[in-house]
């Protein structure tokens, strides 16, 4: 069963950061929802391992320290 | 205490009321609800030889097309009891859905709900209900030890006594029995007089069904549309006997139902969906919510729930009277063998245990379809669009795309009743699971199943203490893995028990069968 890469695994990781943000450009807070949704849907598709994605879920509900 | 008032519902065919009895009497089995659920239930405990009492609160067969869409699973346990055919007949037969977006002519999703071809049953067919029901009276009448009571309500129960009370039109009477089997649907009288739980979810939206009259060639396939082009988020084309159409429109939460209903208002709906040029007639209009609900348990003692008295799901998925029917023959042959003394009342158990698998699992299905369908908040629905979206043009979104995952046969590989594999197994059917059809040389496999316990075999198989069906042709030995030897313990429900690649009948003996 393949883990959930979690060291840095990214040559350039502020070329993919700004990529994220510039998804969003000019967008509404409706639109970048669902932006975000495709983009979520095509990585977990291209990953193809159900066990990776619940281990990303997991990190995030653990992590994320509610609204700031 | 006067009967209930039935005089609102509509009615496709009226029986005479049968008169009231003397108090007092016994039954081994009484059942209580003349439904899809109740009326198989019938058949198939009249067929092994039980007295069986039905009562019908009603005195007549409800007109309204109701459930229309019977699943292979529901046909392949309609025809070992003897009227699938006349269904299949009747019905209308289908196995694709499409699903479209907006105005979009290309479908985004489709899917084939005979996946394995090379079956005897296809994979659905839409027939009104009423024509189900009387299908199976029909049937149910050939049997002399089965008796239908019309215009027999229960309206008090003693479980513990194992005593009904029921009212006629000329006044009530008592009765007992061994077992009583409460099929009374969603609003389970029986259910409410124990005061049994009903836990679950209910679905803040409203779906408009209108069955119209009209005459066009369409193929016989299941349409779906999410954003139709004439309003609404939804909206089914489903066709059923007779000419006559499922259309059913998602509406909304904040609407007027009574209102919905009117004629003038449902007209845009049908008109945008099938165009104004097409000239159509009012069969049956009725707006619907939904909820997913189940009790905690369905066996109470000797009261047992079956259908939508035990489990309530949406309509999408065709998983209500399916999953009914299916618990009824889960039930069915286990009470056969209790009643019969070839078990203990523990069998009955396991009809408890497997009936809340199959359950959880249609609730699940429906609860994901909903909430695909009606998204609950902001995220939910940016998740739903980004599918659809993505579904235009992209192959991977499209199996995420979730108008109703329709009935399939459910497996339980966690039962008691099933013996854990001992070889490795790379194909076939694993125990828990229910067998799928195949061609024999003279016959179709299931046709040499008749709901009692049975082995198959790819070659036959000495001394055996239980009929073996060997399976002669390539594709069913193939279909089951058994083409170098081996075999496979059937239920009398055509569930999976156990199987061996290197069978001995002593293996027999650590199953379900001999216990």
């Amino acid at each position: 069963m393949a883990s959930l890469i979690t060291h840095p695994n990214l040559p350039h990781p502020d070329d993919i950061y700004g990529l994220l943000i510039g998804m969003h450009h000019e967008c509404d807070d409706g639109e970048s929802h669902k932006r975000n949704a495709m983009l979520i849907l095509s990585l977990a598709n291209h990953i193809g391992d159900e066990a990776v994605v619940r281990q990303a879920i997991a990190l995030v509900k653990q992590t994320s320290k509610g609204q700031s | 205490m006067p009967r209930s008032d039935f005089s609102e519902i509509p009615r496709y065919k009226s029986f005479p009321v049968v008169p009231t009895v003397t108090s007092g009497a016994h039954h081994p089995v009484v059942i209580v609800g003349g439904g899809p659920v109740g009326l198989t239930a019938a058949l198939d405990l009249g067929q092994r030889g039980h007295e069986v009492v039905l009562l019908n609160q009603f005195d007549f067969i409800p007109g309204g097309s109701k459930a229309i869409c019977f699943a292979k699973r529901t046909l392949d346990i309609w025809n070992r009891l003897g009227v699938a055919q006349l269904m299949i007949e009747k019905g209308v037969v289908w196995n694709v859905g499409k699903v479209f977006r907006g105005d979009r002519k290309e479908p985004i999703f489709e899917f084939d709900m005979l996946a394995v071809k090379d079956q005897e049953m296809p994979g659905f067919i839409n027939l009104q209900q009423y024509y189900a029901e009387e299908y199976l009276l029909q049937a149910i009448d050939a049997l002399p030890n089965v008796t239908i009571r019309w215009g027999h309500e229960v309206c008090a129960i003693d479980p513990d006594k194992r005593q009904l009370t029921v009212e006629t039109d000329q006044g009530d009477y008592t009765m007992s029995a061994d077992w009583i089997l409460a099929c009374d649907g969603s609003k389970s009288p029986v259910r409410n007089m124990m005061n049994l739980d009903f836990a679950g979810r209910v679905f803040e939206d409203n779906f408009l069904i209108a069955d119209v009259k009209f005459q066009v060639e369409r193929p016989s396939e299941r349409w779906f549309w999410f954003d139709p082009p004439w309003g609404g988020a939804s909206a089914l084309l489903h066709k059923q006997p007779d000419n006559v159409w499922r259309l059913d429109f998602q509406l909304g939460w904040d609407i007027d139902r009574e209102a919905a209903i009117k004629p003038e208002n449902v007209a845009p709906y049908v008109e945008g969906m099938i165009g104004t040029e097409t000239p159509y007639e009012e069969e049956w209009y009725s707006v619907y919510t939904f909820q997913c609900r189940r009790m905690e348990r369905f066996v109470h003692d000797h009261v047992v729930f079956v259908g939508d008295s035990a489990h309530l799901v949406s309509p999408f998925g065709a998983r209500g009277c399916n999953g009914g029917v299916a618990d009824a023959d889960n039930l069915v042959w286990k009470l056969d063998a209790v009643l019969k003394g070839a078990a203990g009342p523990e069998l009955i158990e396991s009809y408890n245990d497997e009936a809340i698998t199959m359950a959880d699992e249609n609730i699940l299905n429906s609860t994901r379809s909903t909430d695909f369908m009606t998204p609950k908040s902001t995220v939910s629905k940016a998740f739903r669009d980004a599918v659809l979206d993505l579904a235009e043009d992209q192959e991977f979104a499209r199996p995420f795309v979730n108008s109703g995952r329709l009935s399939t046969a459910i497996s339980f590989p966690q039962s008691p009743l099933c013996t854990a594999d001992r070889d490795i197994w790379e194909k076939g059917i694993p125990p828990g699971s229910p067998i799928i059809d195949a061609p024999l040389r003279n016959s179709w496999l299931l046709q040499n199943l008749d709901g009692h316990w049975a082995l198959l075999a790819g070659r036959p198989i000495d001394n055996s203490p239980l009929p073996v069906v060997v399976l002669d042709h390539h594709m069913a030995r193939e279909r089951y893995d058994l083409s170098n030897g081996g075999a496979y313990l059937i239920r009398p429900d055509q569930y999976v028990a156990a199987r061996w690649k290197h069978f001995d009948l002593k293996d027999l003996g650590e199953t379900a069968w001999q216990a």
